[in-house]
């Protein structure tokens, strides 16, 4: 029997040296420019500030739209966008600021937005509802329940920071 | 797992015949290098298309940061540059990359003239050749207003007027490619864009495929 003698050809040899130099070589040039185009994706996002935007005696236990200016910083460009929040004083006293953005798919809620539901929350994109403390009402198209803005109070003022989901609380 | 890729698709429309004529030839012993190192002077096409894959490549994610606008165009590349991760190699490879190609391009043509390698039958592909020249040199002038900062804008003021100074057509020639009789702004911005990311790379690529077409079809020219 011959003995198998793993012999690698000229023709091989030149075979792997070319595709790994030129494996390396391109690697080498897209590595950047792929690390470039995902950089958005690996950006922390900015801990939203706290601003004033009423004040707490304004507040009553009725949910009120309460809108406010923040300066937004997006690449190359900067504004000021408006942000809105349903706010209102629950029972216990403790002021709820729920965003107005609708957890099925991204829509603008208003409180007694339809004549049908009183008292509820109202998206008119496809008809999600949420009772007044921001929990959907089953069996309408939100899964989930309205976020909430982390807010405090100082000195009669109330100060509204970022859009929090329910659970993160 | 790729083999079996290959042969599946192999199977079902033949690709080898395809491949087999674009890449497995003969280089011929004049050609080589290794037999001869003076044969070096033939990769400068190879290498002027080489950058070219890179301009291309490199211009297609500047685009994904850049924006045409006089406004904009500035802040764009100064956050792709300075924000953006790799952003400083991504614009240096295409800025960098403008000026070598042109010098690798120029390199091929002294080689193809010195070796009378333009004779006939490849007049006409000295001729496609003189084409890219061109191309090349206006995507190079369109993309050096792109970043809209004083130099850009003050190059730009200088081809336009240049442009002017030919006889007869060269008042309608400037405002052809500034969109504007007196104003070099927003739509020579937007124009010198669209030339240099539409127009003539579409030019430069049917160029380059008619160049090596006729180079599969004539053959390397031979040895001196
Ligand atoms: C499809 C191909 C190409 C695309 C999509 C493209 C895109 C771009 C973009 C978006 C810019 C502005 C960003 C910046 O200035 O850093 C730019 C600039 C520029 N491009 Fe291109 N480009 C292409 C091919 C080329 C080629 C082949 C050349 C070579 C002659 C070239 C020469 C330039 C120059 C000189 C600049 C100014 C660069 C600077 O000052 O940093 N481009 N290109
Ligand atoms: S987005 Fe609000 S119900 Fe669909």
């Amino acid at each position: 029997m011959s003995e198998k003698r793993k012999q690698v050809s000229r023709r091989q040899f030149l075979n792997y040296t070319l595709t790994g130099v030129g494996g390396f070589m391109g690697a080498a040039m897209l590595a950047p420019m792929v690390r470039f185009a995902i950089d958005p994706a690996l950006q922390t996002s900015a801990q939203g500030d706290f601003k004033a935007v009423a004040q707490v005696d304004e507040i009553t236990t009725e949910p009120q739209r309460i809108d406010w200016t923040i300066d937004q910083v997006d690449a190359w460009y900067e504004s000021e966008v408006t942000k809105s929040a349903w706010v209102y004083k629950t029972e216990d006293g403790d002021i709820l600021a729920l965003s107005p953005v609708c957890k099925h798919l991204g829509c603008v809620v208003t409180w007694q937005g339809s004549e049908e539901y009183q008292d509820q929350f109202f998206c008119p994109c496809h008809d999600g509802r949420y009772y007044k403390d921001g929990v959907n009402v089953p069996n309408t198209p939100p899964a989930a329940a309205l976020d909430v803005f982390q807010h405090k109070v100082e000195d009669g003022t109330l100060y509204l920071g970022k859009a929090v989901p329910r659970e993160e609380l | 797992m790729l083999q079996k890729i290959y042969d599946w698709i192999d199977e079902r429309v033949d690709i080898t015949p395809l491949w087999r004529d674009i890449a497995d030839h003969e280089v011929p012993e004049h050609v080589n290098p290794a037999h001869h190192f003076s044969a070096f002077v033939y990769c400068f096409g190879g290498l002027t298309f080489f950058v070219t894959v890179i301009q291309v490549l490199s211009g297609m994610f500047l685009t994904m940061y850049y924006v045409p606008d006089i406004e904009n165009a500035w802040k764009s590349v100064y956050y792709l540059q300075t924000e953006v991760a790799h952003g400083q190699i991504v614009r240096g490879m295409h800025h960098w990359g403008a000026s070598v190609v042109i010098v690798m391009l120029f390199l091929h043509t002294l080689r193809v003239f010195f070796q009378g390698a333009y004779k006939k039958p490849r007049e006409l592909n000295w001729m496609v050749g003189v084409l890219i020249f061109f191309v090349m040199l206006g995507l190079g002038l369109t993309g050096y207003l792109l970043p809209w900062d004083n130099k850009a804008y003050f190059a730009t003021q200088v081809t336009l007027e240049i442009a002017e100074g030919v006889p007869f057509i060269g008042e309608a020639t400037k405002t052809l490619l500034a969109g504007d009789p007196e104003i070099v702004g927003a739509q020579t911005l937007t124009r010198f864009f669209a030339i240099h990311v539409f127009f003539l790379p579409a030019a430069l690529f049917g160029l380059m495929a008619a160049h090596f077409i006729m180079i599969r079809k004539q053959g390397i020219s031979g040895p001196l």
